[in-house]
């Protein structure tokens, strides 16, 4: 919590602002019970009407000031504090933009959500409430005590002297509370989780009869919490009345220590008015500050979560002077459109240079035992087709997920054009590569901006949408939409069906008109229809770039320069089509399981 | 704001609210759609408790009594201080102060300040006990209620949107519960108790006070309205805000590799600079509210001072009842405003509550039939008669399917994406009902057998690979209450599945957390098919139940999955073609209908769909080979 505060000191100025103003109106309130002192002991006593006309101008005067100070410090107080949240979630959110997908993954997509927006939104409230009414707490505490010295030194010792028993109470409900508030956390948390899980799985409950276990879990949880709740609120129900007894009880002794000071003559009877005055402002800034302790809790879990993004090292960094690779420097960023011809030609003068090498890479995940890939070794030429097929967890996936640096090989190295990856910026290693996902993710915005995404500085013409859009079998789709390109495509592409997101990601890779294509098992909800024509269509496209495709369908594959075969994140096969059937076991056994025997050798 | 699914549940939602905010005020209310009719219906739920909240409500009207009269009797004490100084100061002969009468009034004080917290603490005691109960039993309402909503509920909703419900609303009740009811009451009672009390000191004075009423009251309306303009801003663009957010965390890699970080930094940036914008204003406009209030009751202050001396001076008045009548007017504005406040935590809270009630009220499935009949020796014999359905009564899913399907017979079911696969399934376990037309089992309408019955015979592989948090071993025991290891363990090596849990740091007992990160999705999917091993049932569904395997692992599990549908009639959907060959029936959907029905082979000479379908798997496979 403290650390996140440390991130308020460009504001150090407003800081001593809103101070300065808020012990500004704290005095000038203070002031106001002195002055009626004055007006009882002088006006009143002496009988002197126009004394206490001054007077009361006076104490006029002193509460437009104090309430001016209060205006001010709340101008800069909400300023300051909305704007330490501003710059918090654009840390947050520049932190996790930054992050590879190692740290990512670590925390969870949801988790992140969560502490970018409602972690944030929470130390908000704490940060407004400090500024707005706890400052205020500490100054009339300690302008109280001030005044009550100035007014009676003995009485004040008094009050002191019941000081520290108040604290002890606050200490002690707020240690409580505190650990009581974090478990309820906990268990909200839990209460939450039953329920999404069983949303989730309803199909699964109802087909297996599980209504009744699925209820009985969530009524233990919600026992559990209630319990828990109780307990919490039973205790602050029991800290407030307390608080007041105490400061009515402190209020009744002085009044009689007072009147004994005013019968032997020490002491008037405006100051002890005064001083009573004084006094339960004292105590009532002890109160407000216990209940700081109430809401404290809940933002420092929030703070916590936020500290452990800002701390994340990031795993993957840009190397401090950055190579840059060949092909990309003839590149012009400009010329996208007739960049591609370009390309072409000098592609095919480099043709025996621009490769991707995969040189003895092997990658472990953290904390996991075993290498997920393990000492894999080849090389990918342009206009040719490279293929990796596999079982399920044999690190296709995971073996693709290197080339864009979403981790760093653990052993060996990935070299593009003979320049390791890791010597380039991320920004330019990305620039090259067009990455069809497994899981389709589209953006909110239209069709068109969905295809040109990311592709900022040259806006994409109509026509390369279109043109792209057209071989990714994607044009007939969309121009059915009610707005065509202009469509609306909502959040995740939910109006969409799989298909038709698969088929929009193929159109955005072709538009970035890349160097290395990757496809990670794109084709799956496709039909075998519209994949065989887009396979058609692509040859032409992706003619002499690099081009990995990750695939479960031995069609998809068989026409590929190279086929990789994966098995327990080894090579078990390399080679073309022909030459595998008859040396990989593997790949015999994955071919023969989705060929019928005719198919294969007709 | 977003919807997108399972969207986390604010975390971090309190009971109770900050100290002293004023919410209440400032921020927008949500209007409820019939106060009437939700207050009454919550006031319902309280009604078993009506004796303890009626004690409650004594108890806070006794301590708020306490309260008032409390400075009356103090002033007292400092009228008797204040006489026997001036006696003092005229130098009246044997003038004194008489401190047996203060001693005594002090004495009453602390009574009087012990009643009051032992009757806060009581009224607070019991709200606290009440309300857990009640939104224990109103969570507990929900939950139950949700079990017994027709799965169209679920899929016609985001799960975010339910869970709020259950959640946040109730949460909102809750604190509304527990502090405001009480404090309405206190405010109410101090409010009058303090009007009686300054009228009796001083009517005079007591104008003053009424005085500043108004133009507190108007100060605060003008005020709170301008911030309200900024709140709702600042909510809207904390939605936009938010939405950006999951977009690209969601989309993480891609935003990676397009290289989109900076674009996406920007539009961040962008919407928080407005939200920063909004949200200070909006801040700052209602954080003068405090300040203008105090100001005013200053004022009020300075005039209260002033009129009592020139008073107290003139002898009108005694001074007791001056600083009493001080402290009553410091009270004073302070209920208002939270009369004001919870007047609008009401409104919200009784539409939060009516979010709760829609959920409560929703059309619940059919309850099972009375006299229903139980199916001793299920066999697997399935008829569709002239079935139709649709989701919504305008847009037929299934038109008129008529089907017949004897034991042990395995019937695959291809097509195009959303020709009413999955449909089928839904209408045969009973998730939908059919709108018109008949299915039998064994000879029974499953609308005569009990839901639970039904769903028995049924075991399930869909293509959603859920899991729950738990062991493995767990997991797949869902299928089979009180299953045996050594079922576990056949059930799972019949899946394939047994080798890979192995494999684990934990074997079977390994926990699959929440992200299930541990666990790749064909690993999931192969333990849903032990699930289903586990549980032997009658009849086999399998939903695209392969799709996230490999052919090569498909093989191998097939194995297990043969030998488990043998003598089991199975439904199976599936995309890949070749897992489907040597069923005993291929029904060819398009368009709601079935167009083509036969075997494999029959199929192939027919030279319809699915030939074509068939067929166009292998055209990149033979252009390859002429190459």
């Amino acid at each position: 919590m403290l650390k996140l505060l440390k991130n308020l000191k460009p504001y150090w100025l407003s800081i001593i602002g809103v101070i300065l103003f808020v012990f500004l109106q704290a005095i000038s309130e203070l002031f106001l019970p002195t002055l009626m002192s004055n007006v009882v002991d002088i006006g009143v006593v002496n009988g002197g009407i126009n004394y206490i006309l001054k007077i009361g101008g006076m104490m006029l005067f002193i509460a437009f000031i104090a309430m001016a100070a209060s205006i001010t410090g709340s101008y800069l107080s909400s300023r300051l504090s909305i704007g330490f949240a501003r710059d918090l979630r654009t840390m947050v959110f520049t932190k996790v933009e930054s992050f590879s997908l190692e740290d990512f993954n670590e925390k969870g997509t949801d988790s992140l959500i969560v502490r970018t927006t409602n972690d944030i939104t929470q130390i908000q409230q704490l940060t407004v409430t400090l500024f707005r009414m706890f400052l205020r707490a500490p100054m009339l505490f300690i302008g109280g005590i001030i005044m009550a010295f100035s007014k009676n030194a003995q009485l004040a010792f008094l009050l002191m002297s019941i000081l520290p028993i108040l604290s002890i109470i606050i200490y002690f409900v707020a240690k409580k509370s505190m650990s009581l508030f974090q478990a309820m956390q906990i268990k909200v948390d839990k209460l939450n989780s039953v329920l999404r899980e069983y949303l989730d799985g309803i199909r699964v409950i109802r087909a297996f009869n599980r209504e009744d276990y699925e209820k009985e879990r969530f009524d233990k949880s919600n026992f559990d919490l209630t319990g828990t709740a109780r307990k919490v609120n039973t205790l602050m129900a029991l800290l407030m009345p307390v608080m007041i007894l105490v400061l009515n009880l402190t209020i009744v002794a002085i009044f009689w220590l007072g009147s004994i000071r005013i019968g032997s003559d020490i002491m008037q009877v405006g100051d002890l008015m005064a001083f009573v005055q004084y006094a339960s402002q004292i105590m009532f800034s002890l109160i407000m500050f216990s209940m700081m302790f109430v809401m404290f809790p809940r933002a420092s879990v929030s703070a916590m979560r936020i500290n452990e993004v800002l701390n994340v090292e990031p795993k993957i960094n840009d190397p401090v002077i950055p190579l840059i690779p060949e092909q990309t420097l003839l590149e012009d960023g400009s010329e996208k459109i007739s960049r591609n011809i370009a390309l072409q030609e000098t592609r095919a003068e480099k043709n025996g240079k621009g490769h991707l090498k995969f040189d003895k890479v092997s990658f472990c995940y953290q904390n996991a035992k075993e290498y997920a890939v393990c000492d894999i070794s080849f090389q990918a030429r342009p206009g040719e087709i490279t293929a990796i097929i596999g079982s399920t967890g044999s690190g296709k996936s995971t073996l693709i997920n290197l080339i864009p640096r979403f981790y760093d090989v653990t052993r060996g190295s990935i070299l593009i054009n003979n320049i390791d990856i890791r010597d380039i910026s991320q920004e330019s290693l990305h620039e090259m590569i067009g990455l069809v996902p497994q899981k389709p993710t589209l953006f909110t915005g239209t069709v068109a901006e969905n295809i040109s995404f990311g592709n900022n500085s040259n806006q994409l013409s109509r026509e390369e949408i279109k043109r792209v859009a057209e071989v990714a079998q994607a044009a007939r789709f969309i121009e059915r939409m009610p707005d065509g390109y202009d469509s609306f495509i909502a959040q995740g592409g939910r109006n969409l069906s799989g298909g038709e997101k698969q088929r929009l990601s193929i159109a955005r890779a072709l538009a970035r008109h890349p160097d290395i294509y990757i496809f990670d098992d794109s084709f799956s909800a496709l039909d075998f229809k519209t994949e065989s024509r887009l396979r058609e269509a692509l040859k032409y496209e992706i003619k002499d770039t690099i081009v990995l495709i990750i695939a479960q369908r031995v069609t998809t594959v068989m026409g590929a320069e190279q086929i990789i075969v994966l098995d327990k994140g080894r090579i078990v096969g390399i080679g073309p089509h022909h030459t595998l059937i008859q040396t990989s076991e593997v790949y015999r056994e994955i071919v023969s399981s989705q060929l019928s025997e005719e198919a294969l050798y007709e | 704001m977003s919807e997108k699914e399972a969207r986390p549940a604010p975390l971090t939602r309190g009971f109770g609210r900050g100290p002293g905010s004023h919410r209440g005020l400032t921020m927008p209310v949500e209007k409820p759609k019939d106060f009437k009719g939700s207050l009454w219906r919550l006031i319902g739920y309280l009604k078993p408790y009506w004796s303890k909240i009626v004690f409650a409500v004594v108890a806070s009207i006794a301590s708020s009594i306490f309260v008032i009269i409390s400075p009356k009797i103090m002033g007292r004490a400092t009228t008797k201080l204040f006489e026997g100084f001036m006696l003092k100061i005229k130098q009246v002969p044997g003038a004194a102060i008489d401190f047996i009468y203060i001693k005594n009034i002090i004495f009453m004080l602390i009574g009087l300040y012990f009643l009051n917290a032992i009757f806060t603490y009581l009224q607070n005691y019991i709200m606290v006990g009440v309300t857990q109960q009640v939104v224990y039993e109103m969570r507990k309402d929900t939950s139950s209620k949700l079990s017994r909503l027709p799965l169209s509920y679920f899929d016609g909703r985001t799960h975010g949107e339910i869970l709020s419900r259950v959640t946040n609303d109730i949460d909102t009740i809750s604190s509304t519960l527990q502090q405001s009811i009480t404090q309405f009451i206190t405010s109410i009672v101090s409010l009058l108790g303090i009007v009686i009390m300054m009228l009796t000191i001083s009517p005079l004075l007591s104008l003053v006070i009424f005085f500043t009423l108004p133009l507190s009251i108007l100060v605060t309306r003008i005020v709170a309205g301008k911030s309200q303009r900024y709140f709702i801003r600042q909510q809207n663009l904390l939605g936009e805000l938010n939405g950006h957010v999951e977009e690209m965390y969601a989309g993480h890699e891609i935003v990676k590799v397009f290289n989109y970080e900076k674009e996406s930094i920007e539009r961040f940036n962008r919407l928080n600079q407005q939200l920063f914008d909004a949200g200070w204003k909006a801040q700052f406009i209602s954080g003068i509210i405090m300040p203008l209030m105090m100001a005013i009751s200053n004022l009020s202050y300075v005039f209260v001072v002033i009129m009592g001396a020139v008073a107290v001076a003139r002898g009108t008045i005694t001074i007791g009842n001056v600083q009493a009548f001080i402290q009553y007017s410091r009270q004073f504005t302070q209920p208002i405003v939270q009369t004001a406040n919870i007047a609008n935590i009401i409104q919200s809270t009784i539409a939060a509550a009516e979010r709760v009630f829609e959920v409560l009220d929703e059309v619940e499935q059919l309850p099972d039939k009375e006299n229903i009949i139980l199916v001793s020796k299920p066999e697997g014999n399935i008829r569709l008669d002239g079935v139709n359905f649709g989701y919504f009564p305008e847009k037929i899913v299934l038109k008129d399917i008529n089907l017949e399907v004897k034991k042990g017979q395995t019937i695959a079911i291809v097509g195009p994406t959303g020709v009413g696969k999955t449909t089928l399934v839904n209408l045969l376990m009973r998730f939908y009902e059919i709108d018109s037309g008949k299915i039998t089992l064994d000879g029974i309408d499953i609308r005569d057998m009990k839901r639970a019955d039904l769903r028995s015979l049924f075991g399930m592989v869909l293509q959603d690979t859920w899991l729950f948090k738990g062991s493995i071993k767990d997991n797949i025991a869902y299928g089979k209450e009180n299953a045996t290891d050594d079922e576990i363990i056949r059930a799972a090596d019949m899946a394939y599945a047994d080798h890979f849990i192995r494999t684990l740091p934990e074997g079977y007992d390994t926990i699959i957390d929440e992200a299930a990160s541990n666990l790749s999705q064909g690993q999931r999917q192969l333990l849903t098919i032990a699930r289903a091993i586990l549980a032997n049932p009658t009849i086999l569904i399998l939903d695209e139940a392969t799709s996230n395997v490999d052919t090569r692992t498909e093989i191998l599990i097939q194995k297990g999955m043969l030998s488990l549908m043998e003598g089991k009639t199975s439904f199976v959907i599936a995309h890949r073609l070749s897992t489907i060959r040597d069923a005993d029936l291929i029904l060819v959907m398009r368009k709601g209908q079935i167009i083509e029905r036969g075997t494999h082979k029959e199929l192939l000479k027919q030279k319809g769909f699915y030939a074509d379908l068939y067929n166009s798997q292998f055209i990149g496979l033979k252009g390859n080979y002429i190459n």
